[in-house]
């Protein structure tokens, strides 16, 4: 297989991996949304640059409108479970004054009782799931409590595995000109190389190797 | 008064040595005997949170309210203007009030909008507190910051003597968080009971004690009232017992503090 094949093949798998991603992270809200016996669940991600979480996957009630909503990152009940990294469970937002009402109604749904945990990753918060207007199931608030941590956590990784997939697939594509994306051309021009000319680039990048771990 | 100390305080003339539990311990503790009918007068407590709101009919009136500001390297304690942030802070102070009513509570604000500088502002403020020689700290917080981590031990070891109860709440997440993990803390979860009082000593560590913590009516911004769960809120439970405890007993160190209450939980013989 020639370089230039390698690369693109690697930045195949890296592309699925990043649509993986995105199918598993809608998949936890739909699981978790069933689950529950919710109308809706939703995943908002933190851009911290931005100062704004985003709604990235969302499921039931409201998801058409939701998706690609953004709101600052300090608002509401998910921006206040950002900022403390804890998972929170409120069951009257009709007397919760703090309950962001205008994003809720901009979805086109307004519930009455939301459960939220954090996507931790390390030392990172990467967003958060919501669980809105959960249904009667025979599970204590506790149990709930400890089965939303859950989900919480599994989204958490997929949120991290195709954040990492979309960054790989960037280096690959040599976007923005940074470090790995000058190796990852360098492998692929070298790898392009045939015969004698092969070889002494290899040999060339070899000896640079070893210059530079002196 | 005793002379001042020509040796270093790590050593000890047997002549000089003071009683170190009190007199009056008895031989067995019970709550009467613990706090009675106490309402925590005398006994300020800390909110280190999103700030609270003052005057929230389930707060009252705050002795103070200070900040954090962080901006860069540069980390001040200053007056809070803003209140709490994000209702959190309101709550735990609501909860503390409802167990403890005549408390002192302050509150300073370690939370803020943006997710920069929150590790440096939750030191801050804790050392802040710990330095204001508040008798409790409540924190319903913990940071997964492993960089400050080191800073806030030798914090909590700090307020363990220097007589400041810090009463920390666990993560409700599989993470490693701190500082509720270290021992010099008083570490809460949450129980499932609805007993304001119910408070249960932990026979399997971290986790000290659990409080109630589940569908709670907490004070939220804007003078209102939320239902919530969380171990956040099964904190300011222990928080105000201690408050209690404290006013009392006054001048008890943490360790004297955490056995009253492992004595005195509801799942031993010191309940009622």
């Amino acid at each position: 297989m020639t370089g230039e094949r390698l690369q693109a093949a690697v930045a195949g798998e890296v592309l699925a991996g990043a649509e993986a991603g995105v199918g598993l992270v809608q998949s936890i809200v739909d699981v978790a949304r069933a689950i529950f016996v919710a109308k809706a669940a939703s995943i908002a991600l933190v851009d911290e640059e931005a100062a704004e979480l985003h709604f990235a996957a969302a499921s039931g009630e409201g998801r058409d409108a939701v998706l690609g909503l953004r709101f600052p990152l300090h608002q509401g009940l998910a921006g206040s479970v950002v900022m403390t990294g804890e998972p929170l469970i409120v069951d009257d937002l009709t007397r919760d004054p703090r309950f962001a009402r205008a994003i809720a109604e901009d979805s086109g749904y307004v519930p009455s009782a939301m459960m939220l945990a954090p996507l931790l990753h390390g030392e990172r918060t990467l967003g958060v799931l919501s669980v809105l207007d959960r249904g009667r199931t025979d599970r204590a608030t506790l149990q709930e409590l400890e089965l939303l941590v859950t989900f919480a956590d599994q989204a958490a990784l997929a949120v991290n595995l195709e954040a990492a997939a979309r960054r790989a697939a960037g280096l690959l594509e040599g976007e923005g000109g940074n470090d790995a994306g000058a190796m990852a051309r360098l492998a692929g021009v070298v790898g392009a190389l045939e015969g004698e000319q092969r070889d002494a680039a290899l040999r060339l990048v070899t000896a640079l190797a070893d210059l530079l771990k002196r | 008064m005793p002379e001042p100390a020509i040796l270093p305080a790590w050593s000890l003339s047997i002549a000089a040595s003071v009683p170190s539990l009190r007199a009056d311990w008895p031989s067995s503790i019970d709550r009467e005997w613990a706090w009675g009918d106490s309402t925590g007068r005398g006994v300020s407590v800390c909110i280190v949170d999103s700030g609270v709101e003052a005057g929230h009919p389930l707060v009252g009136e705050l002795a103070s309210a200070s900040a954090v500001e962080v901006d860069g390297e540069d980390v001040r304690v200053v007056p809070d203007e803003q209140g709490d942030v994000a209702g959190h802070g309101t709550a735990c102070a609501g909860i503390v009030r409802s167990i403890a009513p005549d408390c002192e509570l302050h509150s300073v604000r370690v939370l803020g909008p943006t997710m920069t500088g929150r590790g440096s502002a939750l030191v801050a403020g804790l050392e802040w507190a710990v330095d204001q020689g508040f008798d409790v700290v409540n924190l319903s917080l913990s940071t997964r910051k492993s960089h400050v981590a080191a800073a806030l031990r030798e914090l909590a070891d700090r307020a363990w003597f220097a007589r400041v109860a810090l009463v920390a709440s666990a993560n409700n997440m599989a993470v490693a968080s701190f500082p509720w993990r270290f021992a010099s803390v008083l570490s809460v979860g949450s129980h499932d009971g609805d007993d304001p009082f119910e408070f249960h000593a932990n026979a399997d560590p971290p986790v000290e004690f659990f409080a109630r913590g589940v569908d709670l009516e907490v004070a939220w911004p804007g003078g209102g009232t939320a239902l919530s769960t969380g171990n956040s809120f099964a904190t300011p439970h222990i928080a105000g017992i201690t408050a209690l405890v404290l006013e009392r007993h006054p001048g008890l160190t943490p360790f004297e503090l955490k056995t009253i209450l492992y004595l005195s939980a509801s799942n031993s013989n010191g309940a009622p």
